[in-house]
């Protein structure tokens, strides 16, 4: 046991933690406590008088059809980016841990999409789909399908979940491809000489010991679906047509600053920050104790 | 059941040969240990017969199939890896299990062989485990019944003990010896460790950098090396090797000593064991001890030849004391000396 003399007490820990606690404080904290404060209010539209009402705004909201089915939109909407974009870059780690040549090619190739701002990347897919100009509408055009998810809410949401879920394939791919290197290759011969098919070894073998993996990266799935998917949706749909495409977070932005109700948006943002909060607890809780096989 | 024949087989990586064409019929029940030093080429060559490296020139065959083109499933074989290479997320039974699973195999043969093996190899109290539950010399266990379930045509092992203790280690080498008798299956075994080759093979290959050295049982192996490399890898403690040179069916060594015996002329390598070196105060060999290693049943006396640099060791039986710079004497019976010419191979 060190003996507490060989550790002096001085402001030099307290120094070097200062920066990350001032901006805990002025980029969370603080404005964290404003939204639960503004959460318990309710103002008139021409901001002139304020009015304290308690829970009163939380209450409304679960009353509110439109806010119910935005969270059902949500968990549609966060459940299937996660399950695409995982399964799909999983597919593509399958692959690419078999590559031998130009692995390190395939692999920059396939981290790029990372780099993207997601509005950058949600322009990108209206463009491709854009229903009079998009290449790939108008190549839906010629096979006979009509693509227009500017009117057909379905098609909006398969818009918004393709572009969300590729620009998170990349993210993905590198925690899968860093999780199948780390499956020693005798592993993999063995059940080679045991008459495993490439197939059967990744469903029996491969994916069972990068489980783990499947589990963090699903809950980090969902927090970018919740709340890192507002760029595209905000190039691609605004939320529409006829808030298709409003999942929480946008219904935030779009009942604060489109629809001014303040106390109303700020009390889905407090709900907002406790869904976060619950997922990083179970993140916590289960990622540090590792998945069990 | 099944020989395996290695006909003139290569391999190289990129440009570089590490393989230079190596020969071998390997009869069905044999059981072959592939010897020699890290990096010569042992277990790249066991892994081409496995069928997990391409073959680059040259020819494989199992039973009367070449399986140069097959894949390993296909090859009827079953492999001990070194780091026993179990799948972490099973139970022992489904580890066990799984290549028969594969094969479609109904559930009661399934469970009727898994049980079996497991009998056989003392791990029935275990199958319900994971095999991070077990010990090194369990895991090495349940790898081994991975490979008997399957009942192959050749078994292959890659170092299989090297990750167990001294102690585990000689158990379990009699145990895969008394294994494979039983069940008479062909086996491939890969060490460098010489006393598992010597006493587990049935025929030793001494590879040494890409090529086949010597083919031959342990005691061809011992007793007529035919290369030095052979000469000083079988063998412990190490043979001695003393430059000499043969002249009229005597050689002289370096410090004029005359050995009688041997063939040839000119100068050539002459190896001695240092267990064939007799103690004989007035022999020939005249040794200058530095230091002695008690063994208990022997001691190891390393010195010099007496009035050259050249080391010398020779075991003498039983506890003897000896002191710095003392010298004794040794002989050595003519069949016991080995010749050797220049480049180390074998004369006579």
């Amino acid at each position: 046991m060190l003996k507490r003399v060989h550790f002096p007490a001085s402001a030099l820990p307290y120094l070097l933690v200062a920066p990350q606690v001032a901006i805990t404080l002025v980029f969370f904290i603080w404005p964290a406590s404003q939204a639960l404060w503004q959460s318990m209010l309710i103002e008139d539209a021409f901001g002139l008088s304020t009015e304290f009402v308690w829970f009163e705004n939380f209450q409304a909201l679960f009353e509110d059809d439109q806010y119910l089915g935005s969270f059902r939109r949500t968990a549609f909407f966060s459940l299937a980016v996660a399950f695409l974009s995982m399964s799909f870059s999983l597919v593509l780690a399958g692959f690419a841990d078999r590559v031998i040549r130009g692995a390190t090619t395939y692999r920059t190739l396939l981290i790029w999409p990372y780099a993207i701002a997601p509005v950058l990347a949600g322009a990108l897919w209206v463009f491709m789909f854009n229903p009079t100009l998009g290449i790939v509408a108008y190549g839906l055009e010629l096979l006979g399908y009509e693509w227009n998810h500017q009117l057909r809410g379905g098609q909006a949401m398969a818009l918004v979940i393709m572009a969300a879920s590729w620009k998170q394939v990349a993210y993905n791919f590198l925690f899968y491809l860093a999780a199948m290197q780390a499956i020693p290759r005798s592993v993999i011969e063995a059940a080679a000489i045991d008459g495993a098919g490439p197939i059967r070894r990744f469903r029996t073998i491969v994916f069972p010991l990068v489980s783990p993996t499947t589990f963090f990266l699903l809950v980090i799935n969902l927090v970018y679906a919740f709340f890192d998917t507002f760029g595209i949706i905000h190039a691609v749909t605004q939320g529409g047509p006829a808030n298709a495409t409003t999942i929480l977070v946008y219904k935030v932005y779009n009942d604060g600053f489109v629809g001014l109700d303040l106390g109303g948006s700020a009390a889905q943002s407090v709900i907002l920050m406790v869904l976060v909060i619950a997922l990083t607890v179970v993140q916590f809780r289960f990622i540090e104790r590792k998945v069990e096989y | 059941m099944a020989g395996i024949v290695l006909d003139k087989l290569k391999k190289s990586y990129g440009g570089t040969e590490v393989l230079h064409g190596v020969n071998a019929e390997i009869a069905d029940g044999e059981f072959v240990v592939i010897v020699g030093p890290s990096g010569c080429g042992k277990s790249t060559l066991l892994r081409m017969i496995a069928g997990l490296e391409s073959v680059t020139e040259g020819e494989i065959r199992i039973g009367e199939r070449v399986v140069n083109g097959l894949e390993p499933a296909q090859r009827d074989i079953a492999m001990v890896f070194q780091n026993y290479a179990l799948y972490p997320h099973m139970s022992v039974r489904q580890n066990m299990a799984y290549g028969l699973k594969i094969r479609g195999l109904p559930k009661e043969e399934i469970d009727r062989r898994v049980e079996e093996a497991a009998d056989i190899l003392e791990i029935r109290d275990y199958l319900e485990r994971k095999p991070r539950q077990l010990s090194g010399g369990q895991r090495q266990r349940v790898a081994m019944g991975r490979a008997i379930v399957r009942k192959p045509q050749v078994f292959l092992f890659d170092e299989p003990l090297s990750n167990l203790d001294a102690k585990l280690r000689v158990q379990m080498r009699l145990e895969i010896r008394r294994l494979q008798k039983r069940l008479g299956v062909t086996a491939v075994y890969v060490t460098h460790d010489q006393v598992e080759a010597m006493t587990l093979g049935d025929r030793l290959m001494v590879l040494n950098g890409g090529r086949s050295e010597q083919f031959g049982t342990p005691i061809e192996l011992y007793e007529r090396p035919q290369t030095t490399f052979v000469a000083g890898f079988i063998g412990s403690p190490a043979m001695n090797f003393l430059p000499a040179t043969a002249e009229g069916g005597e050689v002289v060594l370096e410090n004029g000593a005359r050995l009688p015996g041997g063939t040839g002329a000119g100068r050539v390598r002459l190896g001695l064991r240092p267990e064939h070196l007799l103690a004989d105060d007035g022999g020939p060999i005249r040794l200058q001890a530095i230091l002695a290693e008690q063994l208990g049943a022997s001691t190891l006396v390393h010195g010099t030849l007496e009035g050259t640099d050249s080391a010398l060791v020779a075991a003498l039986p039983g506890t003897r004391a000896v002191t710095e710079g003392e010298v004794l004497g040794f002989s050595v019976a003519p069949a016991q000396m080995h010749l050797f010419d220049g480049e180390g191979r074998r004369i006579g």
